[in-house]
């Protein structure tokens, strides 16, 4: 099965005992903190739990077997491109000389991370297609807030101060809308064509003078390519808006389409999608953004920049005072950034184009093996890119089983569900995205399971709507978590749930 | 069959008139949409509310939905026992799950409210 | 391709199933002219070579600086159980838990970090996580303006600098930001000056939605909590603390002073300096503002069989859900450093943690003698944890020179403070438990032939420690 354990365990406070631990740090001198005004000392320490070491690690070794990882089993996740996380690059982030750098550090004390930051720079930069590129953003969202903020410096100094709108796709991701309203816009969401593209012509009807870009997803959220990207891009250019890409599904067209080429004019990358660099859990990730002539002054500061005699340094303060600014301290997440570089040398330019290829070739043959069975609606009658729209709407109106059935379902066959709901566009919709690094034997028995499921569903539904039965746990209520929510464990006072063990 | 006493409007509120005060709630339908209900955003006592202007947010699990001024008015009232019981509004939608009481400017603007045979055919159109 | 499983044979069967000749076929919706011409990349490497340069680049790092710098991120010993738990897969290599049943280790560590940190700010709201000290700041700031519909934030001048350029990115839109400004002399000097305070928060035609400072503040000074706390309140605005969380395990927590949010940097727990991330956002807030924080919530609740379990809850205030209406667009956060700092928290004990922050308020004054003796005296008077300004004339010229001798001597105040005259010559210096004595020495040993005091002589001006 997907989840290897099942010991659930009591929380770290539960197995606080007064004196276990210590060992870890010397003792301080007495009067170490008696310069300190007592009225700036806290009264009481603060209650953390004391554990001692084999303790700490039964209790996390327990935990992260309750736990599906990719490292235990497949992940078609659509949307979120679950692919392998190389061991190497854990290797890596981890040498000294990485991970001991002091982001304040004088330039000339850390010329390797600066090399290795510059050099993910360029490849960056030709892998999108754009002219330069910053690796400041946290994650793919603060990716997408840069480049709003970009776009909306660019208009600012135009004078231009009609443009108030962001249109985005009926099947854009969340973070689209949520991106434009913290950068003061209004969002704008156009219904997509029958084909499930973009309505280029609803699209070029909202275009106008108030409008101040556009957020488009290439392959959208359904896994398609845009077939009238160029004519999208030309009306908003026209239209004197600018165009934002959600670079979340760049693993479709790695050395098949640069979104800069093609004309967008900011584009953001999830190196924890399409570059390896591992979830975690939910984070953390890094979202660098690639622009053209037009943003580049725009870019966020500091980016690394090589001197003429071949060292790296970092922009000085004020030295372009076109940028938007910082979006977080220092220069970026560059952990995540080490993993990714070391990713991309691993693979080179034929690598990448492989990895396109086998990702794209393997969603088309699971889209086809579930097309010819028949079970699952398969909307949009053409070819798919890394990822594909399935929908249960048929199996719930025959069977009373939903897609959330299905998934929690998929559960017990050892798989994690794909991601369901999304988009909002396909009624009971699961996008699934296999990637490139799934055997042909794992594609296989993941569409036997999901055509296992659908004959369930007709016999004995009832199993499916209670599944999972073999997780760790069972469904759960999510309505008393909101209503009365216990966001933090509370000593021994207040409502207790049964402890485990 | 919804109660026919009330009159409803297309986003699925439902409104009666007692007197000059009008009590707002949604609908078990919508309730039904929602799934299960987690939070209720109402709006401030005083506040001047227009006929179809958005005034509050309900939230559940999965979903957030704008709530919509059936008809324009005062806040005089509002359902504080929702805030520590929303599900209310799951297992009463009509009754314990009212959401704010209004005085009514106009009631004529009842009148342009759909009745319960008109919503019926509304939800049952899908 | 070095991770793909796929054999030409498979790919052959996979092709054959679709009845295409060639994966090309797949890619025709793309516009001829639009399709990449060339992907002009380094070639690929197999691991051998790889390694032996990522070995290469790493090596021109410099890791034998005697280092005195912290200035937000601070060396300390992390204990290596930490990082042999962050390595098992089935932590670092799991998805955000949308699948509850399958994601209970994520899920409970996260209600667990949320619960460390509740213990350390007193704060009952703790979010799973934002991206750093920087952007936890930002979004805090925010808050308060959502809370109070009021558009104006005030940040002190002590809070770090790269914090609130931070702020003025994300305020750039109708908000507005004021700096308080700083004492300028005095025993109180470098502190956020409350009397300045007062007079904005005064202003009646811009209310202010939040106050912002930090403790101990960048330049290290503990600042006047409670008072600015307090005139925050009386004005109808939000107090916002921005914390580093060692120093909780010691000095007054945001909930004893009565801050409504608290932001910070959690990289000192356990997480290393990586040149600049991935860091730990750290965000906490009353539960009276619950509804206001963003980021992800995790907390406890039974499955159908009555057992306990956690799920992300509160969800319908984020982007997936309420789109342009969500409070912020996070999605992805930094789930696995949080994990880290549960760990360390967990592996230090709060007795660790407490002889953690100890030591370094004591190697830290172990520092200031020395570097008092030597002609570098404290520039401020004001109390200080473990970190503190100390002034060399040339303070720029200095750090370069105590670079050559293998001393990282802080921070060159003047790069990131210019607008501060009171700052020239300042270098922020940082001591923690890791910082030795034999290091002190050497720092102190090379600064007499650039201050122009002899070794050991009596300095020109000695700035006290209380």
């Amino acid at each position: 099965m997907g989840v290897t354990g099942e010991r659930l365990q009591p929380t770290l406070f539960e197995r606080s005992r007064p004196g276990r631990g210590a060992g870890k740090v010397p003792h301080p001198p007495a009067d170490a903190l008696s310069r300190i005004p007592g009225d700036q000392l806290r009264d009481l320490p603060p209650a953390l739990p004391e554990l001692n070491e084999p303790e700490l690690v039964r209790h996390y070794v327990n935990l992260s077997q309750l736990n599906f990882a990719v490292d235990t089993g497949f992940y078609p996740l659509g949307s979120c491109t679950m692919k392998f996380n190389p061991k190497l690059n854990e290797w890596a982030a981890r040498l000294p000389g990485f991970a001991q750098a002091h982001p304040l550090a004088p330039d000339e004390a850390v010329q390797g991370t600066l090399q290795l930051l510059w050099e993910l720079q360029e490849i960056l930069a030709e892998i999108s297609g754009m002219t330069a590129v910053s690796l400041q953003p946290a994650a793919g969202a603060q990716g997408e807030l840069t480049g709003i903020l970009m776009i909306r410096a660019y208009h600012a100094s135009r004078g231009d101060s009609e443009r108030v709108e962001v249109l985005v796709p009926d099947s854009a991701h969340g973070t689209n809308p949520a991106t434009a309203s913290m950068a003061g816009y209004r969002t704008v969401s156009i219904p997509s064509a029958p084909d499930g593209g973009v309505d280029v012509d609803a699209f070029s009807a909202a275009l106008g003078p108030h409008t101040a870009a556009v957020m488009i997803t290439n392959p959208s959220t359904l896994g398609l390519f845009e077939r009238r990207i160029g004519e999208l891009l030309d009306a908003v250019h026209a239209a004197g808006a600018l165009a934002y890409m959600d670079g979340a599904n760049l693993n479709a067209i790695l050395g098949r389409f640069k979104a800069g080429e093609a004309g967008f004019d900011v584009m953001h990358i999830n190196t924890h999608k399409t570059f390896s660099t591992p979830h975690g859990g939910g984070g953390p990730g890094a979202g660098p953004v690639g622009v053209g002539e037009r943003l580049a002054p725009f870019l966020p500061a500091p980016r690394v920049v090589r001197e003429s005699d071949g060292s790296f340094r970092l922009e000085r303060t004020g030295e372009r005072p076109t940028s938007i600014g910082r979006l977080r301290s220092f220069v970026g997440n560059t952990g995540v950034l080490v993993r990714a570089y070391a990713y991309l040398r691993a693979h080179g330019a034929e690598g990448l184009r492989e990895v396109t290829d086998d990702a794209v070739l393997a969603a088309n043959y699971l889209k086809h093996r579930l097309t010819e069975d028949g079970a699952y609606d398969v909307p949009f009658d053409r070819h798919c890119m890394h990822e594909f729209v399935a929908s249960a709407a048929g199996l719930k109106r025959r069977t009373g089983v939903r897609t959330l059935d299905v998934a929690k379902r998929l559960i017990d066959h050892g798989f994690h569900p794909p991601t369901i709901y999304f988009p909002l566009t396909v009624e009971e919709a699961m996008l699934i995205e296999p990637t490139e690094t799934e055997s042909l034997e794992t594609l296989d028995a993941f569409a036997a399971a999901l055509i296992a499921i659908a004959a369930e569903a007709a016999s004995d539904p009832d199993v499916i709507h209670e599944a999972p039965h073999t997780a760790p746990v069972k469904r759960l209520d999510e309505a008393t978590a909101a209503r009365q929510p216990n966001l933090r464990w509370r000593g021994m006072t207040g409502r207790q749930m049964p402890c485990p063990d | 069959m919804v109660p026919p006493e009330l009159r409803y409007t297309k986003d699925h509120e439902w409104v009666r008139l007692d007197g000059d005060r009008a009590t707002i709630g949604i609908t078990a339908y919508a309730a039904d949409q929602l799934g299960d209900i987690v939070f209720v955003e109402l709006p401030e006592i005083g506040r001047s509310l227009e006929q179809f202007a958005t005034f509050g947010v309900v939230e559940s699990v999965k979903a957030v939905s704008d709530l919509f001024a059936p008809v324009a008015g005062e806040v005089v009232e509002t359902n504080g026992t929702l805030a520590s019981e929303p599900e209310k509004v799951n297992s009463d939608p009509y009754g314990e799950g009212w959401m704010l009481r209004v005085t009514v400017a106009d009631e004529a603007q009842l009148g342009e409210l759909l009745d319960a045979t008109a919503y019926d055919a509304l939800i049952a159109a899908g | 391709m070095p991770y793909g499983p796929h054999t030409p044979a498979d790919r052959e069967k996979m092709l054959t199933a679709l009845g295409i000749a060639s994966v090309d076929e797949l890619f025709d919706d793309i516009p001829e002219a639009l399709k990449a011409g060339s992907l002009d990349l380094p070639p690929p490497e197999p691991e051998l070579e790889l390694a032996t340069r990522l070995a290469a680049l790493a090596d021109r790092n410099r890791t034998d600086l005697a280092s005195f710098l912290g200035a937000g991120v601070y060396r300390h010993w992390t204990p290596p159980v930490v990082d042999q738990i962050l390595l098992r897969g089935e932590w670092y290599t799991a998805y955000t838990p949308y699948q509850p049943e399958v994601s209970q280790g994520t899920l409970q560590s996260i209600y667990e970090y949320e619960s460390l940190l509740a213990e350390l700010t007193g704060l009952d709201v703790v979010s799973a996580s934002h991206y750093d000290g920087a952007a936890a700041t930002a979004e805090a700031a925010l808050m308060t303006c959502r809370a109070t519909r009021r558009q104006r934030v005030l940040v002190s001048k002590a809070v770090h600098p790269q914090y609130r350029e931070t702020l003025r990115t994300y305020f750039g839109g109708g908000l507005e930001l004021d700096e308080i400004p700083l004492v300028a002399d005095g025993d109180k000097a470098g502190t956020t000056d409350i009397a300045a305070l007062e007079r904005l928060l005064a202003e009646d035609a811009r209310p202010v939605a939040g106050v912002v400072l930090a403790q101990p503040s960048f330049l290290g000074l503990l600042e006047p909590m409670a008072d600015a706390t307090r005139l925050a309140h009386a004005a109808g605005a939000l107090f916002v603390a921005v914390v580093e969380p060692v120093s909780l395990a010691v000095l007054a927590p945001p909930a004893a002073y009565g801050a409504d949010i608290a932001a910070g940097e959690g990289q000192p727990l356990g997480i290393a300096p990586q040149y600049g991330g991935p860091f730990l956002g750290i965000l906490a807030c009353t539960d009276a503002l619950v509804r206001q924080i963003p980021g992800r919530l995790v907390g406890m609740t039974t499955d159908v069989e009555g057992k306990r379990a956690f799920v992300m809850t509160l969800r319908a205030r984020e982007q997936d859900i309420r789109r342009d209406r969500a409070a912020s667009n996070i999605c992805t956060n930094q789930a696995l450093l949080a994990l880290a700092a549960s760990v360390y928290l967990a592996a230090v004990g709060p007795h660790g943690l407490r002889d953690v922050a100890a030591l370094g308020a004591a190697r830290a004054a172990e520092l200031e003698a020395a570097l008092a003796t030597a002609g570098a005296p404290r520039l401020h008077r004001g109390a200080y944890l473990n970190e503190f300004v100390v002034r060399v004339p040339g303070a720029r010229a200095a750090h370069r020179q105590l670079l050559e001798r293998g001393v990282l001597g802080g921070l060159v105040l003047e790069d990131v403070m210019p607008d501060e005259p009171g700052l020239r010559d300042g270098l922020l210096v940082c001591a923690t438990e890791v910082t030795t004595t034999d290091e002190i020495r050497r720092f102190a040993d090379a600064l007499p032939g650039l201050t122009g005091v002899a070794p050991g002589a009596e300095p020109a001006a000695v700035g006290g420690g209380v």
